[in-house]
């Protein structure tokens, strides 16, 4: 028991918080450019405070609970959504000596904790006493439990390759090969289903603003609204790290750039997938619920089996290679 | 040692996770105004006066997709220690550990089938 271990997870926050801050900045300047705009531009110079006056001005709202909502759950659902998309980032492994919980079923751990969020969101949803918000959180339950299964059943491939859950392991294990090439398939499928999970565009259909207002927080206001905002972009962080260590080679570098430091490796693929998702945001329209469902179950759930398949049969053909 | 030392850091995110949004609430207490009406109070439906509540009995959709997560995610648990240990295995008993795999696979498949057959993934 040292100090670190107190000093480094609220250092970690605070990271993640100045990450939430600017990502949402990045994401709305990427969007403004995508389609021809400037983004925000007027809080400080180039919009760089743009995040942090919305934050304060969330902070100095009007809390309202409206008189009908469960008010105990209605105040719990926010922090059951937040706290697990935080405790999720103690097991990622930032670089080789940069890692909280260096534990042996690292993703297992993330996958599992990951799910907790969907009951804050069905808490919210249900507590609000709104029909609106009713729907989106059943949207959400409907969509998260559909794409867990190829989210997991994708990783599976990595895993054999791997031959370890710990995801220290996974990334050296990557020393040679980085996954995304032999589990090409497992990547494209984990990606699809992270977006999903992440409930980001084209999976937002929990909070379709044309059809339910803004799904299972319609009712929440202030804060309590932004701890939802919050656990969703702390989400897009933990899954892009993940995405980074299962298939990009986590802090491996590129082959003959070895002199740039490991963590910069890291921050660099890890700022290459939160792009691209912010990317997909701007490209793709909003898929129909039925459409949903099919592209889960008869696609990807199919693909991930295979891919399963495909990975031993690798493992035989590419023999010592990776 | 290492082991307990793990899972405590975790124990210590949980609180730092629960300190921010208490924390934050309790800021947010002493700076925001107050000033609650009924008219505020009563819940959103688009501007018009809600009907009824929404505490109500209603088909969930989705149940049946619910039972299918249920037993394509125990399957995911049998097929993670297999992964694992698929190098000690294939090196054991050869490629018989594949083919083990591929019926236990072979069997969900169908009840995957089963299901897309009687329409239950149709979202109508």
């Amino acid at each position: 028991m040292n100090v670190w271990m107190l000093l480094g997870p609220v250092l970690l926050l605070g990271v993640v918080l100045g990450f939430v801050t600017y990502a949402i900045l990045l994401e709305r300047k990427v969007l403004g450019w995508m389609q021809g705009r400037h983004g925000p531009n007027r809080v400080g110079p180039w919009g760089i405070f743009q995040t942090v006056a919305d934050v304060f001005k969330l902070l100095i709202k009007e809390d309202t609970i409206p008189a009908k909502a469960d008010r105990t759950l209605f105040k719990m659902a926010p922090v059951i959504a937040f706290v697990p998309a935080f405790v999720v980032l103690a097991a990622i492994p930032f670089s080789e000596d940069l890692v909280f919980a260096d534990i042996g079923v690292g993703v297992l751990y993330i996958i599992s904790l990951s799910s907790i969020t969907t009951i804050g969101i069905l808490v919210g949803g249900w507590a609000s006493n709104n029909k609106y918000a009713l729907l989106g959180a059943m949207r959400s339950v409907a969509q998260m439990i559909s794409y867990e299964i190829p989210l997991v059943m994708s990783v599976v491939g990595v895993v054999m390759a791997a031959g370890t859950l710990n995801l220290t392991g996974i990334v050296e294990a990557q020393q040679r090969m980085w996954f995304i090439i032999p589990q090409i398939i497992g990547f494209l499928v984990f990606f699809t289903a992270s977006l999903a999970e992440l409930n980001r565009t084209p999976f937002d259909l929990p909070e379709a603003e044309s059809e339910l207002v803004a799904g299972y927080h319609v009712e929440y206001s202030g804060f309590r609204f932004a701890f939802f905002m919050l656990a969703e972009y702390v989400y897009v962080f933990a899954m892009a790290a993940l995405t980074t260590v299962l298939f990009l080679g986590g802090w491996n570098p590129v082959f003959g750039l070895e002199f740039i430091p490991p963590l910069i490796w890291f921050v660099l693929k890890f700022a290459l997938i939160v792009f691209t998702i912010f990317w997909i945001r701007a490209t793709l329209p909003r898929i129909r619920v039925d459409q949903l469902m099919q592209l889960g179950w008869k696609v990807l759930l199919p693909l991930a089996l295979f891919n399963i398949f495909l990975s031993a049969l690798l493992k035989e053909v590419l023999e010592g290679w990776y | 040692m290492e082991y307990a030392q793990s899972y405590m850091t975790i124990l210590v995110f949980i609180l730092v996770g629960l300190a921010l949004p208490a924390a934050a609430l309790t800021l947010g207490a002493w700076l925001r105004p107050h000033k609650p009406t009924s008219a505020k109070a009563i819940t959103y439906e688009s501007g018009v006066d809600p009907t009824g509540d929404s505490w109500v009995r209603f088909n969930v959709r989705y149940y049946l997709f619910a039972l299918l997560f249920v037993i394509f995610d125990v399957e995911t648990v049998f097929l993670y220690p297999w992964a694992v240990a698929y190098d000690v295995l294939r090196a054991d008993v050869g490629l018989f550990v594949l083919v083990e795999m591929l019926i236990f696979v072979f069997f969900l498949v169908i009840g995957l089938i089963y299901a897309w057959k009687k329409r239950v993934l149709e979202w109508t």
